[in-house]
């Protein structure tokens, strides 16, 4: 694997080891000292035109434990506003020898061209391209419900909200699906993508008839803005029919039913403050989990190891190169 | 000028088709057509088919303002090319070709270039949808096509106004034609391709098929109020192509063109996110070019026209949303015809040649192989393969979406007012 840059790009089998392979990272983060030396002399550059404080923050916490070098390309000091075309920009950065690209952008489809230009010489990770997709995210999310319920196999998630306009909704779809999830989308019409046509999911507007029958609400961010557009009369409608109140999960979720959302939470639109800090609420435990996921897909692109990774049967401790201590130890051969 | 033959060709034209040589006198007229005729000059056209030039009612010249991408010379010669001898310069230059002024200087940069270069004029001032430009100061200059394509006039009473207006212009004993851009601004808002299947997968932002056929709809019948005739440019739809077909039989004075583009692509291209693919109206779907290729064939689109589009690389290398729409055809427009369409040969000439002649009013000189006419000819080798090569293109731009295609038929020479300007493949001048 060379690229990341689409959660389509995976078969299950491949999400399958991604999951087994955060396993490690897990464990990593829990040492005393969670650091390991497998990027070591990597270079990494985060190249974000779209301002994003956790995904870059975990996106570097990541690297910083595999003891990557990192960059970080910012859009506000830099040559874009003096009026550098996208690709003169990743030309320059390539030419200072870089080895990943994790790159943001409000436009979809910039990490497919990215990768074009650079020709493979580099890989290039997708953190997020416009309405389309943000495959760590789903990622994240499928770890953070395996860990919860062993599997994804059979269970039934609601995507809830603006589903339209989110990358985070179109990678779940892919991943939890095929991971053998239900899904059912749930909004209004105005926030469904045009067309659905090819999409493995079930449709709904009304959130309270679907409940009862969800192991997990995956809630989406309402942004404001989309009042302007006509698309909701209002936040206050738009919480009064999709926002998950207290009211709404004791009169209708299952009492094994998970929570999610991927932050940043609007508390009292999509979601009301009580039900953010339920105890099924696992909104902390995605984020957490981010971490793990983002150093198994740097170690997996970037890593020594990759190609072993991938093997049907791996064997994960002789694949790894994560022996603890060494990171610390100037000059440590591996 | 020194006397040429076209020799040994299959003459093609809406006339009929003969095997016979052409001869063009000193003034660059046909003399002769018929057997076993010679001249000072022989040029051979054995095995090919001799046609009228073809007639692109549909080009972006770029010149003047954005002669990075295209000026009237390097885009006459990539039409010379591609068997053009009259290209209709489309007014969304910097500034606009909204009066005689800016008509003037086309006109002028044009004479010199190896094609007829006829100019439109816009409708509105600066193509602003506000205020009505000076319709007859230009016709006045031989314009006979107004359009402030690049986007339509939004404005129902302007362009009723308009259409009105228009009824009372004539130039040389015709009438003036306005042609509309169809696209609902306020429906296409913040779209970048067709809203569809495609669009909701790849996260880009789409504008619905309405948008263009809104406005069809809205010109239809505002042909039938003023009784002045509307063309619609490019129509991309199928409930387009449909309204159209509608309205001819309904008597409404209208006529509409085609792209090559929406006769060979869809939206499915725009997977790649390769801007190139961006256009507009935007690449629609498979039902939507079986409809367009149905009214080819129906005679419901009147001819083809090529949108010839071009945009510098570094406009091309931008995302997809920031991109400018538009894609080269001057070029590729007769080889994608005799490729990817089943339709008789004569049908494609006619829709390549005479029939947009008579739309845009030069059937006088351009669309028929006769005697007296302007030699206006183009050879055309209906079994030559070639892959198309962006680099290799006579365009200053290389944003044609075909790159690596191999396509079947090409241009070998073409004749402008008896002067080859393209001579075996290769640009004279």
């Amino acid at each position: 694997m060379k690229h990341l840059l689409s959660i389509g790009d995976l078969t299950p089998g491949d999400l399958d080891q991604l999951m087994r392979l955060t396993d490690r990272f897990v464990e990593v983060s829990q040492r005393q000292i969670p650091k390991v030396p497998a990027l070591r002399g990597k270079n990494v550059v985060w190249l974000f035109y779209e301002d994003s404080t956790r995904t870059r923050l975990s996106f570097e916490t990541a690297a910083k434990r595999l003891s990557a070098d990192t960059m970080t390309f910012s859009v506000g000091s830099s040559s874009v506003k003096k009026g550098e075309s996208l690709r003169d920009t990743v030309l320059t950065i390539e030419a200072m020898g870089v080895d990943g690209i994790v790159v943001r952008h409000a436009s979809a489809g910039v990490p497919w061209q990215i990768a074009r230009w650079l020709e493979d010489r580099v890989s290039v990770v997708n953190a997020g391209d416009g309405w389309h997709e943000h495959p760590t995210q789903a990622l994240l999310d499928c770890y953070t419900i395996r860990e919860a319920r062993g599997t994804l196999e059979g269970l039934r998630i609601g995507i809830v909200g603006d589903v339209k306009h989110s990358r985070v909704a179109r990678s779940d779809v892919l991943a939890f699906t095929a991971l053998g999830a239900e899904v059912v989308l749930v909004a209004p019409p105005t926030l469904l993508p045009p067309s659905l046509a090819g999409w493995p999911v079930r449709v709904s507007h009304d959130l309270d008839a679907v409940l009862p029958d969800l192991d997990i609400v995956y809630l989406l961010r309402m942004q404001r803005e989309r009042m302007t557009e006509h698309l909701v009369p209002s936040l206050r409608e738009y919480t009064a029919r999709y926002g998950l109140t207290r009211r709404r999960v004791e009169a209708h979720l299952g009492d094994d039913a998970l929570v999610m959302h991927p932050g940043p939470m609007n508390r009292g639109v999509e979601i009301s403050a009580e039900v953010a800090d339920l105890p099924r609420s696992v909104i902390v435990d995605q984020v957490r989990n981010g971490v793990a996921v983002r150093m198994a897909v740097l170690y997996l692109l970037l890593g020594a190891g990759a190609e072993r990774v991938l093997d049907p049967e791996p064997d994960m401790d002789n694949a790894l190169d994560l022996a603890p201590g060494e990171a610390l130890t100037e000059g440590a051969t591996r | 000028m020194p006397t040429v033959v076209v020799k040994g060709g299959r003459v093609v034209d809406a006339a009929g088709e003969r095997v016979a040589d052409v001869v063009v006198d000193e003034d660059g007229r046909i003399a002769a057509v018929g057997e076993d005729l010679s001249a000072d000059r022989t040029i051979d056209a054995a095995g090919c088919v001799v046609a009228p030039g073809f007639v692109d009612l549909h080009t972006h010249l770029r010149e003047p303002g954005q002669e990075e991408a295209e000026t009237i010379e390097t885009g006459a010669r990539a039409a010379a090319l591609g068997g053009y001898t009259c290209i209709l310069a489309m007014p969304n230059t910097i500034p606009a070709i909204d009066h005689a002024g800016i008509v003037r200087e086309v006109l002028e940069l044009g004479r010199k270039a190896p094609c007829d270069v006829r100019s439109s004029g816009a409708i509105t001032v600066g193509r602003q949808g506000e205020q009505l430009a000076p319709l007859a100061e230009m016709a006045a200059l031989g314009v006979r096509f107004f359009t402030d394509d690049g986007a339509g006039v939004a404005d129902g009473r302007l362009m009723r106004r308009a259409l009105e207006y228009a009824t009372g212009i004539q130039v040389d004993g015709r009438g003036i034609v306005l042609a509309q851009h169809c696209e609902d601004p306020v429906l296409s808002a913040g779209g970048h391709m067709h809203e569809g299947e495609w669009s909701a997968r790849l996260g880009i932002p789409g504008q619905p098929a309405e948008a263009e056929e809104v406005m069809v709809m809205r010109d239809v019948a505002l042909a039938r109020l003023t009784g002045a005739r509307v063309h619609f440019q490019h129509l991309s739809t199928a409930r387009s192509v449909e309204l159209v077909r509608a309205a001819k039989a309904a008597g409404i004075p209208v006529s509409c063109e085609a792209t090559t583009h929406h006769l060979t692509l869809t939206h499915a291209a725009c997977a790649s996110y390769d801007p190139v693919f961006k256009v507009n109206p935007p690449l629609r779907t498979d039902e939507d070019v079986a409809a367009v290729r149905a009214g080819l064939a129906d005679g419901t689109i009147d001819c083809i026209a090529t949108d010839h589009a071009p945009h510098t690389q570094e406009a091309k290398e931008a995302p997809f949303d920031q991109a400018p729409p538009g894609m080269l055809g001057l070029e590729t427009a007769l080889a994608l015809l005799l490729t990817e369409l089943d339709l008789p040969l004569v049908e494609v000439l006619g829709l390549l040649s005479w029939r947009p002649a008579a739309l845009l009013g030069v059937d006088d000189e351009h669309g028929a192989i006769a005697e007296g006419r302007p030699a206006n000819l183009t050879v055309i080798d209906l079994e030559r393969e070639w892959t198309v090569d962006p680099t290799a293109l006579a365009s200053r731009s290389r944003n044609t979406p075909y790159a690596g295609r191999t396509l079947r038929g090409k241009v070998r020479h073409t004749l402008l007012r008896g002067e080859p300007v393209v001579l075996d493949e290769e640009p004279q001048r």
